[in-house]
């Protein structure tokens, strides 16, 4: 084992990160009373055992492993390197340099949950300054430290709905993300409360009629979406309102961005706040790690999943932060454990933070105004194209939908070469809308963030305008 | 001097730190947004005042190099596995190999959108359909999902799998089986997943009772999870009768792959007669913990399975070219948004590639002897749960200690002085006063040296001089904290003035 | 906390909950066992003046730092008072839990369930036992 490496590798050197050196491994087995290693599994009986090597490629050294994943790499092209329109829970935000000089500490970075905390006091303080920011944010008293997605925030807001109200209904509006709708759906399958759909009107606002039709008295919570999928604003005071007058709770699946400017869920009524954050401090990675995020009112405090941080005092009556509330996690309750969630999201959290406090008190509505007056703008000059409408009617925020003359693949296709990622082709949500048999391959979904010049947009509406006048 | 030649610990810094939101001033601030620079109508009319917040969030105005000061201290209040031995019981805290974090920078990867044309993402497609192959391979089954973000998110993957699989032979088993030295999650993804847990017990050895685990099946049982080697750090001998016992039944078995670092290249799941495994990126394969997250919790299944997996898988044609592929009528549907967390996925794929086989087997070899190792040195000091070779990991008790008035919780507290991280105590929960112990095979004879000498004078003070251990830690920024009045009471935000004169909200 | 007692005149059921009868009514709490094994207690989880309990079944929670039990009820009945100051004072559950730190009152509907409960010797002997 020790030596011989090279030769079973047939002359192909590979990487180690163990420290042993010469003789070590020698002493070591004399101390435990072992000839060799193999010795030390010999309580694994031999028709279990593999026997040969692992059938995957010879391991290389760091230069060549640097060298084939540069290969890969080439083989992609990322769309922040393209002037970029794309959306739906991602987007193309400048991350500012200070983030990554932060997150990229070995001390946050390789350190594990803080579960001593005289040790850890750093990452339990982050957390706590996180929870509060996403309470500032949401307008809400209580956050947790964090949850993988979006998608599976909202599953866990539909299991506490159901624990609260113990009603078995929770009523979706289509204006939610379909791919949060989807998770939701496929954790729902066998726990928690069952999902029903509710369509949107015309224009992509939640449809009101339907919304209070599936309402009754065994929803156990109402979730919209704000800006709702297509970039519409709903009216969120009117869901607060039909929820709670039928005693469910309202689930509000918030875009943290907007909350710089936008009426938050708070105040409009929401119990529940949840969403994908990965807007601050994180880089779209192909859409994960992101970070989802959940907002609660103090009386739902004891039913957050996952994990939360406390300010409490020392012995010496020194302040100083610790996980609390642990017994809702899953390591004491077990089986009682209303969710199975025990990580979170930790180092994107804590970027999220850093580039929250790096933009503060003013630079967040700020760049919630130049991020809206940009898409209204790039909406208002698209809609003058011949053939391109509206699809998303009202104000909008950072995003929006519109109705091409052309199947949206196409425009996209077309624009690649350009050097534009046009938005996101919205063929495939037909089969997530209820009630409607809109085939929604003529719709494309845009977003725009402030890595969007006026130079760029107007670039922009220049290429489209020239394939849509070809068409 | 005295201090120093035992080892123990000296802290610097504060102990108490500002938040941030306290160190804010108004008008400071950092980073600046562009004007918008587009013609436009008031942003009353845009956004009409009815749809907007009544005030600002409140977040911090500081400025950047308050930013910089502020979070450069607090990762000074942190222990990594940079900083030293981190011995977590099942944790496996092993090296994060910093040429992942270098390949993790790569604009290509950084800068995908997960909506962009599978076209322009071949070379991140091909990365995930490779690492589906490698993790096949690694774990003798045939097809994996990539998109769990975390262990426990796998474990319930894979039992909506299993609920499926049952669900297409027309079958509707009611429970699912496990053992008591079980992770917490297991039982929680169990009821999650719409199961009834049940517990079977563990026999003198350390491994599931026979007995008992015949009794327990019938054609009501949908799985059985388990870990091998266990929480306990051994290898189930029994685990190929198990295996029949369950598939007899008309059962699945699931592995929880937490404690994969034991038998890599030695001996697969697969091959054991599992069904479906979980893998934890963060522990296996170097990914780096983050203070709790992200990690990823793949999971590989048994052809009889593939069908049943999450859309979307990665699917490769003739041509060799890449797609996603979301068309597949038998699938759970989707168990998170996009295609799972590439960004963790790419560390884990770079260090398999770095290590290739026998680098993994390797990787087993060493955790395995630097666990018996660590065992080795401290067995004296401690009652032994199991009288046996351990595997990568092994559950110590202290209870020898209580005649001193000291517990488990005591020495890890000490530990703290010494300059180490604790191991994890009280779990699993059949050991009284247990302290499990996982050294991993990144550290070197002289760092578990020290450890295993930490812990005899540990030992040596609770004999001597025991309230050492129980005010520990004395060497610290902060010393004991009072957990139960932070769960009475629980502060979970930072109050603001304003709060505190109309009553406080989230205190 | 108080030292380990099981007063004579006050009923007990196997979740080591005790009763205190009062006329029609019965006073529910848990006993030093139960408040022993749990730790500090940080939370109850009680419910509502007008709820039923059914005897056997769980109706509230008690949660410390470290776990989390649930409470089962001795006797059947409705609610009637509820100890609000549990909400800021959990851990009267330990400092006194035959007293200060009672739980819920109810109006019982079978007091034929009294029956079945033990007495405080017994109780001992059931904990000797397990």
């Amino acid at each position: 084992m020790a030596g011989g490496d090279v030769e079973r590798e047939g002359g192909q050197v590979r990487t180690d990160y163990v420290p042993h050196a010469d003789g070590d491994v020698t002493a070591m087995l004399e101390a435990v009373g072992a000839a060799t290693v193999e010795d030390l599994f010999s309580e694994v009986p031999a028709t279990v055992r593999l026997g040969r090597p692992l059938d995957l490629p010879a391991g290389v050294t760091e230069v060549e492993l640097l060298a084939e994943l540069r290969a890969l790499a080439a083989r992609t092209t990322p769309a922040s390197e393209l002037v970029s329109f794309l959306g739906a829970g991602i987007y193309d935000h400048y991350v500012p340099a200070v983030v990554d000089a932060i997150t990229g500490r070995s001390e946050f970075q390789t350190a594990y949950t803080p579960y001593q905390p005289e040790r850890s006091q750093g990452v339990l303080q982050s957390i706590f300054e996180f929870q509060t920011a996403i309470c500032e944010l949401t307008g809400m008293e209580v956050a947790n430290a964090s949850l993988y997605d979006a998608g599976t925030a909202l599953a866990e807001a539909s299991f506490i709905a159901g624990a609260q109200t113990r009603r078995s209904k929770i009523v979706v509006s289509d204006g939610v993300h379909p791919e949060y709708r989807e998770v939701l759906a496929t954790e729902s399958a066998a726990y928690g409360p069952r999902p029903v759909a509710v369509g949107l009107a015309p224009g992509a606002r939640t449809d009101g009629e339907a919304l209070r039709a599936a309402i009754d008295a065994d929803t156990a919570a109402v979730v919209v979406q704000q800006p709702g999928f297509f970039g519409a604003l709903e009216d969120v005071g009117e869901a607060a309102r039909l929820a709670h007058e039928a005693g469910a709770l309202l689930v509000v699946v918030a875009d943290p961005v907007t909350l710089g400017l936008l009426a938050t869920p708070g105040e409009q009524g929401a119990d529940i706040v949840v969403g994908e954050a990965q807007s601050f401090g994180n880089p779209m990675s192909y859409g994960g790690p992101g970070l989802g995020f959940m907002a609660v009112s103090a009386k739902l405090m004891r039913r957050l999943p996952g994990r939360l941080v406390g300010e409490t005092r020392d012995l010496d009556g020194r302040r100083g932060f610790v996980l609390t509330l642990q017994t809702r996690e899953q390591h004491i309750r077990r089986e009682k454990a209303t969710s199975n969630i025990c990580s979170n999201h930790a180092l994107n959290a804590l970027a999220a933070l850093v580039h929250l406090a790096w933009l503060g008190k003013r630079g967040l509505p700020e760049l919630a105004e130049t991020c809206l007056r940009r898409a209204v703008y790039l909406r208002e000059r698209l809609l003058t194209l011949p053939g391109v409408t509206s699809y998303t009617d009202g104000p909008v925020f950072r995003e929006f939908a519109v109705r091409l003359p052309l199947p949206a693949k196409e425009l996209v296709d077309a624009l690649v070469p350009e050097g534009f990622m046009a938005g996101v082709p919205l063929g495939w949500v037909a089969g997530f809308m209820s009630g409607s048999d809109d085939a929604l391959d003529d719709v494309l979904l845009l977003a725009v963030t402030e890595k969007r010049t006026k130079a760029e947009i107007d670039a922009f509406v220049d290429a489209v305008a020239e394939v849509v006048g070809r068409g | 001097m005295a201090d120093e030649a035992a080892g123990l610990f000296c802290a610097q810094g504060r102990a108490t730190v500002e938040t941030i939101f306290e160190k804010s001033r108004p008008g400071r601030r950092a980073g600046k947004v562009p004007a918008a620079g587009v013609p436009g109508r008031p942003l009353d009319e845009l956004l009409p005042p009815v749809l907007r917040r009544a005030a600002p969030a409140r977040l911090p105005e500081v400025a950047e190099v308050d930013i910089v000061r502020h979070f450069t201290e607090l990762s000074t209040l942190n222990y990594g596995v940079d900083t030293g031995v981190y011995p977590l019981g099942s944790c496996t805290m092993k090296y994060n190999p910093k040429v992942n974090e270098r390949i993790a920078a790569l604009e290509a990867f950084r800068g995908l959108h997960p909506y962009q044309p599978d076209e322009l993402a071949q070379g991140a497609l091909e990365l995930l359909w490779t690492l589906d192959r490698w993790l096949a391979e690694i774990s003798g089954l045939s097809r994996a999902t990539l998109q769990p973000a975390a262990g426990a998110h796998g474990e319930l993957t894979g039992l909506l799998v299993i609920r499926a699989y049952h669900a297409s032979l027309g079958r509707d088993p009611k429970r699912v089986i496990i053992p008591d030295t079980a992770h917490g999650t297991n039982p929680a993804s169990v009821v999650t997943a719409g199961y009834e847990p049940v517990t079977v017990h563990s026999d003198a050895r350390g491994g599931v009772d026979l007995e008992e685990l015949r009794g327990l099946l019938d054609a009501d049982v949908a799985a059985l999870m388990l870990t091998n080697p266990n929480t306990l750090g051994v290898f189930d001998e029994n685990i190929v009768e198990i295996a029949r016992l369950v598939h007899d039944a008309g059962g699945l078995l699931y592995y929880d792959g937490a404690n994969s670092n034991a038998v890599l290249g030695v001996s697969r799941p697969g091959d054991m007669g599992f069904d479906v495994v979980h893998f934890n990126t963060h522990k296996t394969f170097s990914t780096p913990h983050g203070g709790g997250g992200p990690g990823a919790g793949p999971i590989v299944v048994r052809d009889i399975l593939e069908p049943f997996l999450p859309v979307p898988l990665v699917e490769r044609r003739d041509d060799g070219s890449f797609f996603l592929r979301y068309e597949r009528p038998q699938s759970i549907g989707r168990v998170r948004t996009f295609v799972g967390n590439f960004g963790v996925l790419l560390r884990a794929y770079a260090y398999i590639r770095a290590l290739g086989p026998d680098g993994l087997r390797r990787v087993s070899d060493l955790a395995v002897l630097n666990a018996n190792y660590v065992l080795e040195g401290v067995r004296d000091l401690f009652d032994l749960a199991y009288d046996r070779r351990c595997m990568h990991e092994f559950v110590v008790s202290a209870t020898p200690l209580k005649e001193h008035g000291v517990r488990a919780l005591d020495v890890a507290k000490r530990l703290l002085d010494y300059g180490l991280h604790p191991p994890t105590t009280y779990f699993p929960q059949i050991v009284d006063e247990a302290l499990m112990i996982e050294p991993t095979e990144t550290e070197s004879k002289e760092s578990l040296d020290h450890l295993i000498a930490a812990f005899r004078a540990i030992v040596d003070e609770a004999r001597t001089d025991p309230d050492l251990l129980r005010q520990a830690p004395t060497r610290m920024p902060v010393r004991r904290l009072d957990e139960a009045e932070a769960a009475r009471r629980p502060v979970l935000r930072q109050r603001f003035a304003e709060d505190e004169a109309g009553g406080a909200a989230g205190a | 906390m108080a030292d380990e007692t099981y007063p004579q005149e006050l009923k007990y059921f196997t979740e080591h909950d005790w009763v205190r009868v009062d006329g029609d009514e019965a006073i529910f709490g848990v006993t030093w066992f139960a408040q022993d094994a749990l730790g500090e207690i940080v939370y109850a989880d009680l419910p509502s003046t007008g709820d039923a309990v059914r005897a056997g079944t769980t109706y509230g929670e008690l949660e410390s730092v470290k776990a989390v039990s649930e409470i089962y009820a001795p006797l059947s009945g409705e609610v009637t008072d509820v100890n609000a100051r549990l909400e800021d004072e959990p851990q009267l559950v330990n400092e006194d839990c035959y007293g200060e730190g009672w739980l819920i009152r109810v109006r019982m509907i079978a007091s034929g369930e009294l029956a079945s409960l033990m007495d405080a010797d017994a109780y001992k002997a059931f904990l000797d036992q397990a």
